[in-house]
């Protein structure tokens, strides 16, 4: 799915902090500079994955196309970190969440401004691009 | 017969900063060991060593190792399933044993977990999941393990004060361990009080007192062929049944948030390996790096029903007089995690427990022992079976 030619590192731009650049679901990125938080689906059996996969291991078939998170999802479960990793401290306090959306389940982080005590497990929540600083980006759940 | 025992046991005193290089490190498990078996580095077909590489700054340890041990020429193999590592090592020297390969293998564990920087530890914790789609949101291992306990009080109404009676118990029984290093007592009240350092949140609900620390440490196991073990060893222990699992590293792939399904998976295979049930434990040995971990264990494990854990450590059934007696050596919360030690420091516990040199945590007449042991959350699972 790569379309550069060069070294392809559209990936380092995704989160707080990345761990690495290159993928061969690097549009990912670039749906989320779009405004759209993007997974793909196996053209063969229809499989839909998130976190996005290249790769189809049941039809051993690497064509995907793209879709579009869409609607709710349900909030699994969440923790707020009173420690961070380096390179995080800025964020704390954070709330990582999981949001199972039916035919997949979105690992990422609370949106800023949605207190602890505002979340209970069950609740309906959607899942937004979250533009960061210096033109890093990532996707964030909010109140549905 | 062609079966598989372990004819001896070591583990260094687990310490936060090791004043030694690595090898020399690996050097008193591996000592200890021999010294328990009663035979020397030249009685050795080959070895196992297990750790999590990115802690260690040396390189392909095992090949350091075999010379600083006395092992070469004998082949030596690295293994890591990251904190069950020790697990898979005794598993790989099992398969190695019962294949005719090798007659006596060692399982060396280690980890220098001080060997890097705090800043660098720091940046390891970071990477500790799946790097590409959950770590650049600022993931940790307690956060994982948070997640799990929120999931468990929602479904079953699980408390932070049934939490704390696991670390309660931990260090009733740390304080007696002279290989521990967290070895004071911890009370209910210390979780209450704000002016405790017990008391503060790490990733909630979790707390500082539900977090197991860091160590530096080393372990051995000895492994040994049925017609090996008549020469040496009088109280041999056999390994029984082994089972392991993994599981997607991203929570994203899974579907079970109130255990750990490769503990409920290599559960299943031990038992039907060894031809017992949760009842025939009489004592269990479970991978508490938080003390959520081992309220999962204890119903991942069949010790208890879904949601019945904080039963069991509330009527103080995992305590040593207790129906099933778990981690009575006071477990990782006690006695550090060194990651690639760790699993090796839980079958020595259980080695000595099943040939009665338990001392003052020995399970009257234990005759058959359980081991649980993960890597990462729930990434790995290794459950091992072991009887007298
Ligand atoms: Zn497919």
């Amino acid at each position: 799915m790569g379309k550069k030619k060069e070294k392809d590192e559209r990936f380092r731009k995704f989160g707080t902090v990345s761990f690495t650049g290159t993928t061969r679901v690097n549009d990912f990125i670039d749906h989320l500079e779009q405004g759209r938080v993007t997974g793909t689906r196996c053209e063969s059996c229809g499989k839909a994955f998130f976190p996005p996969r290249a790769d189809c291991c049941a039809c051993r078939l690497s064509k995907m196309e793209w879709f579009d998170v869409q609607g709710t999802g349900r909030l699994v479960t969440y923790s707020t970190l009173a420690f961070g990793p380096k390179g995080f401290e800025g964020d704390l306090p954070y709330t990582i969440a999981l949001v199972d959306y039916g035919e997949y389940k979105i690992f990422g982080r609370i949106a800023a401004g949605i207190a602890e005590s505002d979340l209970v497990i069950g609740m309906t929540l959607e899942t937004k691009t979250n533009p960061l600083a210096d033109g890093r980006i990532n996707y964030v759940f909010h109140k549905a | 017969m062609n079966d598989v025992a372990i004819i001896g046991v070591g583990q260094n005193t687990f310490v936060r900063f090791y004043p030694g290089s690595v090898r020399e490190l690996a050097f008193e498990g591996f000592s200890d060991s021999l010294g328990h078996a009663g035979i020397t580095a030249a009685d050795i077909d080959a070895s196992v060593v297990c750790s999590a590489p990115e802690y260690d700054l040396q390189r392909s340890s095992a090949g350091v190792f075999a010379e600083y041990l006395g092992l070469n020429p004998g082949p030596t193999f690295y293994v890591e399933t990251l904190c069950s590592s020790g697990s898979t090592g005794l598993k790989l020297a099992y398969s190695l044993v019962k294949s005719g390969l090798h007659d006596v293998v060692a399982v060396v564990g280690f980890q220098k977990m001080s060997e890097i920087s705090s800043a660098e530890t720091q940046e390891r914790m970071g990477r500790g999941a799946d790097i590409q789609w959950e770590s650049p949101f600022g993931t940790m291992m307690p956060a994982y393990y948070a997640m799990y306990a929120r999931a468990h009080m929602d479904a079953y109404g699980t408390t932070p004060e049934d939490l704390a009676a696991i670390r309660v118990k931990a260090a009733t029984y740390g304080q007696l361990n002279d290989r521990a290093v967290y070895r004071k007592a911890v009370t209910a009240e210390m979780f209450t009080d704000p002016e405790n350092m017990i008391s503060g949140s790490v990733a909630s609900p979790l707390r500082v007192g539900d977090c197991c620390a860091n160590a530096d440490g080393s372990s051995c196991i000895i492994v040994a062929s049925a017609e090996k073990t008549k020469s040496f060893c009088d109280k041999p222990v056999w390994i029984r049944g082994l089972g392991s699992a993994s599981a997607p590293v991203n929570l994203a792939g899974r579907d079970l948030f109130t255990g750990l399904a490769v503990a409920r998976q290599a559960a299943s295979q031990a038992y039907k390996m060894a031809g017992v049930g949760p009842k025939d434990i009489d004592v269990a040995e479970v991978h508490d790096c938080f003390t959520i971990a081992e309220m999962m264990a204890y119903e991942d494990l069949g010790f208890a029903g879904p949601g019945e854990g904080r039963d069991l450590i509330n009527g103080k059934e995992t305590y040593l007089d207790g129906s099933i007696p778990v981690n009575v050596d006071g477990g990782l919360l006690s006695k550090g995690h060194p990651i690639g030690a760790t699993g090796g420091s839980q079958i020595r516990t259980m080695v000595l427990q099943l040939r009665g040199e338990a001392g003052e945590i020995q399970v009257p007449d234990a005759a058959v022992g359980l081991v649980h042991n993960i890597g990462g959350v729930g990434l790995y699972g290794n459950v091992t079976i072991l009887a007298r």
